[in-house]
């Protein structure tokens, strides 16, 4: 508040920002599972959900962003590493090098044939870690003292 | 003839961010800036749904999506920046 000493209002962002939030974020998962044969991966849905996060941080403040996603970014970073490196590592127990991944089709009960692939738990990994790093990245440079 | 009109819309989009591009290097003030950016992004969403009509494409359609999120949230943050000094605060109820 450097202009006047007056009490800001933001009214329209704030509920601007509750209803597209979740918008953003359904957005990121169909990105994050449209991946590996369309546009999209896990390095895209996660920097579309840190931008959710972003949006969260402007329209309202850090401590309250705290309040409702008490999370360490750091660890989250630290979490998807894990899981990426023991999906790369999982190939070890069928004797073929190392990230080798595979797929199939399975049938499910309600929603049919469906394709699955090995490398989507890879992809789960370069998610939380891009969630992370970005998260901790804004959450250093980004904040006023 | 409509392949026509599709091409005459594409090079008026384009024209058109290419002015906006001149009113972004020169605008006399950050507010004239800020629009501009906007603008520009909204002018890309444009030019990307005709491609994907040329290409006769769905795949840039989640693209389309995707620069109106982050054409939102950039212009939301230059107005907060211009408006209040800062874009993150720390607690905004009692400072």
């Amino acid at each position: 508040m450097k202009k006047t000493g007056l009490k800001t209002n933001d009214l329209i962002l704030q509920t601007i920002t509750k209803i597209v939030l979740f918008i953003v974020i359904i957005f990121s998962f169909h990105l994050f599972f449209a991946g590996h044969n369309a546009p999209g991966g896990g390095f895209i849905g996660g920097l579309i959900t840190s931008g959710a996060i972003v949006l969260l941080l402007i329209a309202f403040d850090v401590k309250t962003v705290k309040a409702i996603l008490p999370i360490n970014y750091v660890k989250v970073a630290a979490f998807g590493l894990l899981i990426a490196i023991l999906s790369g590592i999982g190939s070890f127990l069928f004797g073929v090098p190392f990230l080798s991944h595979t797929h199939g089709h399975v049938h499910i009960p309600v929603l049919g044939d469906t394709h699955l692939a090995t490398a989507v738990i890879f992809d789960l990994g370069v998610y939380f870690v891009v969630v992370g790093v970005t998260m901790t990245i804004i959450q250093t440079i980004g904040e006023t003292e | 003839m409509f392949e026509f009109i599709i091409w005459i819309s594409l090079a008026l989009i384009a024209a058109s961010s290419l002015l906006l591009m001149i009113r972004l290097i020169k605008g006399p003030s950050v507010p004239d800036r800020a629009i501009s950016l906007d603008a520009i992004g909204i002018n890309l969403v444009g030019i990307t749904a005709i491609m994907s009509i040329v290409l006769d494409t769905s795949a840039f359609l989640d693209i389309i999506l995707l620069i109106g999120i982050l054409a939102f949230i950039g212009t939301v943050s230059i107005a907060k920046f211009l408006e209040k000094g800062e874009i993150i605060e720390n607690d905004r109820n009692n400072q």
